[in-house]
């Protein structure tokens, strides 16, 4: 393969053109706009991407389309922003100081107290306006899950908010600027592999997905970035070591989605709100999990890969996933294989993944007839949280109404996403009603023996895991008022 | 009289809406906050190294692989304080900057790393190598007192009638006990500390701090050196609630002594985790009572010890816990009364102020009683509050003595109570609830009482510098700070009322120790009532002084110098204000002044627990409607109907920013925010990843939130407003209330439900259970 070099990273920054050579691979886009390019608007609030104090846009070309998204500049890395338009709260404001209609509407709603979280959620709705000009109160909060502000209470902020849609795009720099912002990127994406620094602090940019395959190769012990949303921790949290670095969020071939008659393949640089559209689609019952996963940032930038190949035991999708029977389609050089994706998870911190080989993508089958299927998460806060429980169910009923078969599967009830073989077995054959539920539930404590920290206990993990089974049998039955809907009041 | 009517009003005048000063540089990220400054050339880094033990002796310390680090210029120990080792703001010298000897609690400071750069101080602080000798520790409150561990200061004792006499002829009596968990600040700015050295012993100090003065003063105790060496600068902090009125302290004591040690600027600022472990939060307690009660729920007695986790040291522990049993009352008379706080040292970090400061805890005691009466007699716990609030005149007498002369609350829960249709939709909700089987509804009207002052009767004054320049624009400092609440805003609208001129005619300047000394924390709601007045008697001053001249130079009677919008009308002429000035300027009059304000009436006999600690009362009510699933313990907020009291409002839309903001934040308290220790005694919930302060969708679905516009304070306070920091905090309590009912719903709400604090979905779904479990039991 010919690939030409490139040694630098080249991005846009507001309105300059940046170019950097001598680069960390752990340079974070916070601390290059905080202390390299003194732009101070952008806060640190806790520097693991919970807060939203530090929310820029990136714009970035998707299939020749221009656009921005809110993320936590805290723990984005500046190698991921190769041919990106990093846009932050100093480039909104007129040239003359005339505030833009999103600062405005946060002036005028008095939306602000202390204003250290301000510039965040002025970014995080600004990005919502640019996608959305009237959102509804629901759209606004699920904009805001990744903004934190301990001030206001937030009713002034959904106010701003509900009165910037009156506002047209007017003269909104992004707006006015897009031609020639698309050109400039279209000029950076030169398809050369960026390769930077040595050693320990050699990151590389791979020029498409066989280059990145064949460095992974050749360079094993190389730290994968996909979305940063964990490895971004692994810098700023436990000041870990990551180098060699490979950045893959640029590699458009990782980020496929197909959908045909065998279900979804998405590729495992797919982000959450990438996958969204056709996720919704194709399983509308993953959309409450799917707006859930982290917050507005997180899901712009965390990928379906990053999800499963991390290994976490409370990952959000895993349990979905498995449930589904989704396979991870592995790759290693040239070859490629694929794990059902309860067989990847082998034990905590451990996964079926070789030196060298990658997550490519996930396939995910579509829902036979008859099958039903729901997932369930559980945390201590709505939105925002990492579940204490988080539990998948797929049943098949025959014509007798037996269950035919079942598909369980848990997060947070033991060191990997892991099925309930023992709860299905006991559902398998029995009738699909009260008392086989009981039956099942009372055999969770052989499959789950789950630990007690910060998120919940043993017994609360357990009697909550139970019961979610109630919760799919009820749904599964049509009995009203089973579930809290924010949106929708119950019915009295 | 004159006949020259007023031309206009001025714009942003006391009363009005008016945003907050500094909203335009908050929203286009121009405001600065110390990290933001820009730092001089060769300004260093200091970065705390942290106890890795609960309670442990110190072994040995080697900072050779700390010293290793490329970038690091030194390491501080407490052999490089050249004062006292000591930030206790008690006075007790149990507050170490660096422990010695032994730490006592995971995460207390040890040494500090001075470098090039945050990031290699940061890395070079974690290569230090410990050798500890673990001592048992305690934790927990229990815990403690079951291992004897000390109080760090004096209880209080607050009694009033025959206790024993009134619990044993009660119709009813009941016991119980509760837990309410503490509170992390989530400040989004955490702390941070910048020192630049001056010439001899002098430095100059950014610091985070609510409490600049006291900052100056532990600054000096630590280097060694007079108060007057010392400045203390404050613009604005991202966030206080109590956070940064001690805690601020010690960074800012490392910062100086690392810049007068290496004669360079020097910046601290922890990662959000070390914030979290190493800063003090609010206190959890226990709370055991017992109660007698007659058969319409009338509270007879009440006897009631609040144990507190207080930390290994004192800070605020003794002043948060009386105030815990000052608001146990809320807005209840009780006849028979005693009242104990046991303020006990754990091996955490030391507990300090937040928003209430024990007042919340105090008042959630007080209402779980009122909640127990109500199951036990099967009421609706709203009419056994109605019966028990204070009288007008008679039951109108605290457990601390002091007679409540401005109730309003039976006005103010009368009016919410309409307003937010109680009745029905609590009729609404049984209804539901019979027919429902896994959702289950709750609803709760709760009403709050605030006690405005410091207990600590001397920090009640306050200093104002107000400076006319000829311009007839207006420098106007006090000894306030800004966090956010819109202390300048509203101060700055009472200077501009006083001299009536436009709003944007005076600058607030960063609050410094160097213009206003002495001055007290921004703390306790006093920020406005306090400075407010500071400020309107400077003004005052000044006023005086150009009437004087304008009545000499013009030829009037001083009765004809009137302050008009933007205009000084004298006799029948009409002069603009900046002419005038320039005027008076002319004629040697002084356009400068310094304001003072103490508060009235106040007194406080701590050792007999009598007197009249208050000045006045802050009220307000909240509903709240809540939804939970017993299948997960999950729940949401449906809707919540505020109406509080803040008096005339010095600004209604900041005064209704508070309110909204303090619920939000005590709903936060009462439901997911959760401090969690391990085994080994660490706080593993010690970032937003794993504490989970409320989001915008936590908020309640429905939220209608009124000043009570017809209040007016009936002291005489600034414009005759009222403190509103901390009050609407407790507002909050209804949501709690509100989870229990949809719990009690399970068991026909004849067993009180004792959901303890914070009420995450484990707690719901535990209580829920053993509700379930008693009722199948009979």
């Amino acid at each position: 393969m010919d690939i030409q070099i490139r040694n630098s990273i080249r991005f846009l920054l507001n309105d300059k053109a940046v170019e950097l050579t001598n680069v960390a691979a752990t340079q974070t886009l916070l601390d290059f706009l905080r202390l390299d390019r003194r732009l101070r608007g952008t806060k640190e609030g806790c520097a693991e991407g919970d807060c939203g104090a530090c929310t820029v846009l990136v714009g970035r070309l998707n299939h020749g389309q221009l656009t921005y998204e809110s993320v936590n500049a805290c723990i984005r890395f500046v190698g991921s922003l190769d041919a990106c338009h990093v846009v932050t709260v100093e480039a909104l404001a007129a040239a003359d100081g005339s505030l833009h209609p999103v600062q405005q509407a946060m002036v005028d709603t008095h939306a602000s107290q202390c204003g250290f979280c301000t510039p965040g959620f002025v970014m995080s709705l600004y990005g919502l306006w640019m996608h959305n000009p009237s959102p509804a109160v629901r759209d606004i909060e699920k904009a805001l899950q990744g903004n934190l502000c301990r001030c206001t209470g937030y009713a002034a902020i959904i106010r701003a908010a509900e009165s910037v849609s009156a506002c047209n795009a007017g003269n909104d720099p992004l707006v006015a600027e897009r031609a020639r912002v698309i050109e400039q990127l279209q000029a950076l994406k030169d398809g050369r592999r960026v390769d930077i620094g040595e050693g320990k602090q050699r990151h590389v940019l791979p020029a498409n997905v066989d280059d990145f395959a064949d460095f992974m190769e050749a360079n094993p012990s190389a730290t994968i970035v996909a979305g940063s949303t964990d490895v971004g921790l692994w810098v700023t949290k436990f000041m870990r070591e990551i180098g060699p670095v490979v950045f893959t969020s640029h590699l458009d071939g990782l980020r496929q989605i197909t959908a045909d008659n065998d279900g979804l393949t998405l590729g495992a640089g797919v982000s959450y709100t990438d996958a969204y559209p056709v996720i919704s689609e194709h399983f509308p019952q993953l959309s409450e999990l799917w707006n859930r996963i982290g917050g507005e940032q997180v899901r712009n930038m965390g990928t379906i890969g990053g999800n499963v190949a991390n290994g976490s035991p409370i990952g959000d999708t895993p349990p979905a996933l498995i449930a589904l029977g989704a396979h991870v389609l592995l790759r290693k050089g040239q070859n490629r294989r694929s794990v059902p994706m309860e067989q990847y998870f082998i034990a905590y911190g451990k996964q079926d993944r070789m030196a060298g080989e990658f997550v490519e993508a996930i396939h995910i089958p579509r829902l036979k007839q008859g099958e039903q299927f729901a997932v369930y998460k559980i945390s201590k806060r709505l939105d925002e949280d990492i579940s204490s429980v988080c539990g998948a169910f797929k049943v098949v009923l025959d014509t007798a109404g037996k269950v035919q078969a079942a598909a369980i599967a848990f997060g947070g009830m033991a060191g990997t996403p892991k099925r309930a073989a023992t709860v299905e077995e006991t559902l398998i054959g029995s009738s699909w009603n009260d008392e086989t539920i009981e039956r099942a539930m009372s055999v969770f404590a052989k499959d789950f023996t789950p630990l007690t920290d910060w998120r919940a206990s043993a017994d609360y993990r357990l009697l909550t895991a139970k019961n979610l089974l109630r919760r799919f049998y009820l749904d599964s039955t049509g009995e009203g008022n089973v579930r809290l809907n924010r949106y929708e009041a119950a019915v009295g | 009289m004159n006949s020259i009517q007023p031309i206009a009003r001025i714009r942003g005048g006391v009363h009005e809406q008016q945003p907050h000063e500094s909203g335009h540089k908050h929203v286009s990220g121009s405001a600065e906050y110390i990290d933001d400054m820009p730092e001089p050339a060769d300004t260093l880094h200091a970065y705390l190294g942290l106890s890795q033990r609960a309670h442990a002796e110190i072994v040995s310390i080697d900072f050779e692989g700390v010293r290793a680090c490329a970038g690091v210029i030194g390491i501080l120990t407490v052999d490089d304080i050249p004062g006292h080792n000591d930030v206790s703001p008690a006075g007790k010298h149990d507050d170490p900057v660096f422990a010695v000897g032994k730490v006592e609690f995971h995460g207390q400071p040890m040494f500090a790393v001075v470098a090039e750069t945050r990031q290699i101080a940061r890395q070079a602080a974690s290569k230090v190598k410990v050798e500890y000798r673990d001592l048992d520790h305690a934790i927990d409150v229990l815990e403690a007192e079951k291992a004897g561990y000390p109080l760090v200061i004096d209880p209080l004792k607050l009694e009033r009638g025959d206790i024993a006499g009134g619990l044993a002829n009660a119709a009813n009596r009941l016991s119980g006990e509760m837990r309410i968990g503490g509170q992390d600040h989530f400040y989004l700015e955490g702390h941070i500390a910048f020192a630049m050295p001056g010439e001899d012993d002098e430095v100059t100090v950014y610091s985070s701090t609510q409490h600049p003065s006291e900052t100056q003063h532990m600054v000096g105790h630590v280097l060694g050196v007079p108060s007057n060496a010392v400045t203390v600068n404050v613009r604005r902090m991202g966030g206080g609630f109590g956070g940064k009125e001690t805690q601020a302290n010690l960074f800012a004591a490392v910062a100086a002594v690392a810049a007068k040690k290496y004669k360079r600027a020097v910046k601290i600022r922890p990662d959000r985790d070390d914030d979290m472990v190493a800063t003090g939060k609010r206190h959890d307690f226990h709370v055991a009572y017992e109660l007698g009660f007659d058969n319409a729920g009338r509270i007879e007695a009440v006897d009631a010890t609040f144990s507190a986790r207080c930390g290994f040291s004192a800070d605020l522990s003794g002043p948060v816990t009386d105030r815990a049993l000052f608001h146990a009352d809320n807005c209840y008379f009780y006849p028979n009364v005693r009242l104990r706080s046991r303020p006990l040292k754990t091996n955490t970090v030391s507990n300090t102020a937040f928003r209430g400061f024990g007042g919340p805890q105090g008042m959630v005691g007080g209402e779980r009683m009122i909640e127990d009466i109500a199951y036990a007699l099967g009421k609706d716990p709203l009419d056994i509050r109605k019966a028990n609030f204070y009288g007008d005149t008679d039951r109108n007498v605290t457990p601390y003595h002091q007679t409540v002369e401005d109730n309003i609350i039976p006005q103010i829960v009368a009016e919410l109570e309409a307003s937010s249709d109680y009745a029905a939709r609590r009729e609404a909700i049984l209804a539901f609830n019979r027919e429902n089987r896994i959702l289950k509804r709750g609803i709760a009207l709760t009403p709050v009482k605030f006690g405005i002052s410091f207990t600590k009767t001397e920090y009640n004054q306050a200093g104002a510098l107000v400076h006319v320049y000829t311009d007839g624009s207006i420098h106007l400092n006090h000894g306030g700070t800004e966090m956010g609440q819109g202390l300048y805003t509203k101060v700055a609208q009472v200077v501009a009322d006083e001299f009536q001129v436009d709003l944007d005619r005076i600058k607030v300047t960063a609050t410094t120790t160097a213009k206003v000394p002495n001055t007290s924390a921004t703390a306790a709601s006093s920020g406005s009532d306090l400075n407010g007045m500071a400020a309107a008697n400077a003004a005052q001053q000044i006023k005086a002084r150009l009437a004087d001249f304008a009545a000499e130079h013009y030829a009037v009677p001083k009765s004809e110098v009137f302050f008009e919008p933007n205009t000084v009308r004298i006799g029948n002429r009409l002069v603009p204000f900046a002419e005038f000035i320039r005027t008076a300027y002319g004629a040697r009059v002084q356009l400068s002044a310094a304001g003072f304000y103490k508060t009235p009436k106040i007194h406080w006999n701590r050792a007999e627990g009598r007197g009249r600690p208050f000045y006045y009362f802050a009220y307000g009510a909240s509903v709240s409607e809540v939804s939970i699933d017993t299948l997960t313990g999950e729940y949401q907020v449906d809707r919540t109907d505020i109406l509080h009291d803040v008096g005339k409002s010095l600004n209604p839309a900041l005064d209704l920013g508070q309110v909204e903001g303090a619920f939000v934040q005590g709903m936060g308290w009462l439901t997911t925010e959760e401090l969690w220790w391990d085994a080994k005694g660490r706080l593993r919930t010690h970032a937003p990843s794993t504490y989970k302060i409320p989001l915008a969708s936590d908020r309640p679905r429905q939220f209608n939130v009124k000043l009570a516009s017809w209040s007016v304070n009936r002291e005489e306070t600034i414009r005759r407003s009222k403190a509103v920091g901390e009050p609407p905090f407790m507002l909050a309590i209804s949501v709690l209330e509100a989870i229990s009912m949809a719990v009690a719903s399970v068991a026909e709400y004849r067993i009180a439900p004792r959901l303890d604090a914070p009420a995450t979905p484990e707690r719901v779904l535990m209580a829920v259970e053993r509700l379930r479990a008693a009722r199948n039991g009979k």
